[in-house]
């Protein structure tokens, strides 16, 4: 028999207010509705969550490990720290 | 050739952050032996936690009170929980569910042989949770250190949850080490059946064991199958003498020289047999998770038809 499997979703948490959804793991769901009761169920049975954001995971974009170099012009740019600068101890905290 | 030493320069580099202690992620290149030893291990993970359902599902009717009960129901959801985890794990490696599902059934891929034991007596309930989760937590606190950053995370949730479970368990033994003769009795005759498989579940000794080098080498691993069944010896004998029970080995005793409890010799027949398929509940285990993934097919299909109809009909009155 022709069985469909169920899409992956990847699903973010946020854990109390004041802080940003993250990512806590995938998981199986037909639609959208049951991929957010799933996702209550399988990581928020401790209160863990007030909040959760399923997306399929057909929909995520990512970088490949591989193209390092697009982190690369960051790396040389030292002057973009405070600790760049000197600043004399009697100026005090800055 | 320069394709060999591509891969050795990879392996290189690979092996080169794993000795750095930085955790390897999902689309980052990886030996295919890694993978595929992950895969496994993972996988046989994930079925373990989820065949561990059913010798504790066995006692959710049968609880002596509904304190019991609603505890016991809530570690066996956090077992579907932690295969799921794991199964999401192991997914990130590049297999799917279907074919996860598909090597349990089929017996393929193994899970941990302390469920092939049937669990007797409520005391059997308790005994799990001391020392059979007790045991597998030596092993998960060490995996929460492990060189794959989803298994690693996946540990540090199931940790998290796992010390309910063990905690439970001895709960219900130390109601029944101050119960009657009776329950004293059924107490120790489950510790009687329940330590050897517990001591068992760290796996073959180190001189035996095929893939501890290699694991251990990737960090996979971090502590050899003997040390940790030490540990685990050692954290236990209190918490026995505690209860009044006694461990079924006449040659346990402190060892002041090492600072270990020395222990007897573990029957390697009766753990082989079992992983080849003769416990005493291999079969039953088996035929009652086919049955259920077999029951379950046509809600599978009838979730997934109903959600492509709804979604056509969406898509529909959005032209329209």
């Amino acid at each position: 028999m022709d069985k469909k499997s169920w899409p992956l979703w990847e699903v973010f948490i946020r854990s109390k207010s004041g802080l940003q959804h993250k990512h806590v793991g995938s998981l199986h769901a037909v639609d959208a509705q049951m991929a957010l009761e799933n996702a209550r169920d399988v990581y928020t049975r401790r209160n863990e969550g007030l909040s959760i954001w399923v997306i399929p995971s057909s929909q995520i974009v990512a970088s490949e490990p591989e193209d390092e170099y697009i982190f690369e012009a960051a790396k040389s740019k030292v002057y973009r720290h405070p600790t760049f600068y000197d600043i004399p101890d009697e100026v005090g905290h800055m | 050739m320069t394709k060999s030493i591509n891969i050795a320069k990879l392996e290189a580099r690979f092996q080169a952050k794993v000795d750095a202690e930085q955790k390897i992620e999902p689309k980052d290149w990886m030996p295919e032996a890694y993978r595929k030893t992950l895969i496994r291990q993972i996988s046989q993970h994930a079925h373990s936690e989820v065949v561990g359902m059913l010798p504790e599902g066995n006692w959710i009717l049968r609880a002596p009170s509904l304190r019991r009960k609603v505890a016991l129901l809530a570690k066996v959801q956090d077992e579907a929980g932690h295969g799921l985890y794991l199964y999401s794990a192991a997914e990130t490696l590049g297999i799917n569910r279907d074919e996860l599902f598909e090597q349990l059934l089929t017996g393929k891929a193994k899970y941990s042989s302390i469920f092939n034991y049937p669990t007797q007596t409520w005391a059997d309930i308790g005994t799990v949770g001391w020392l059979v989760d007790g045991a597998a937590i030596m092993n998960q606190v060490m995996l929460t250190r492990t060189s794959y950053g989803p298994y690693a995370r996946a540990m540090v949730r199931i940790c998290k949850e796992e010390s309910f479970h063990q905690r439970q368990g001895y709960e219900i033994l130390l109601a029944l080490s101050q119960g009657t003769e009776e329950q004293r009795k059924m107490l120790q005759d489950a510790v009687n059946r329940w330590w050897w498989p517990s001591l068992m579940m760290f796996g073959p000794s180190d001189a035996e064991s095929t893939h501890s080098a290699q694991s251990m080498a990737w960090k996979i691993k971090r502590k050899s199958n003997d040390q940790l069944r030490q540990e685990f010896v050692d954290a236990t004998v209190r918490q026995a003498e505690y209860l009044g029970v006694t461990l079924p080995d006449p040659d346990l005793k402190w060892n002041e020289e090492r600072g270990h409890y020395d222990f007897g010799k573990i029957n390697w027949d009766e753990f082989w047999a079992v992983v080849k398929g003769r416990g005493p509940c291999n079969k039953n285990r088996l035929k009652t998770r086919r049955k259920a993934h077999e029951n379950g097919a046509w809600v599978r299909e009838a979730a997934m038809a109903h959600a492509e109809k709804r979604a056509a009909r969406q898509k529909e009155e959005g032209i329209a």
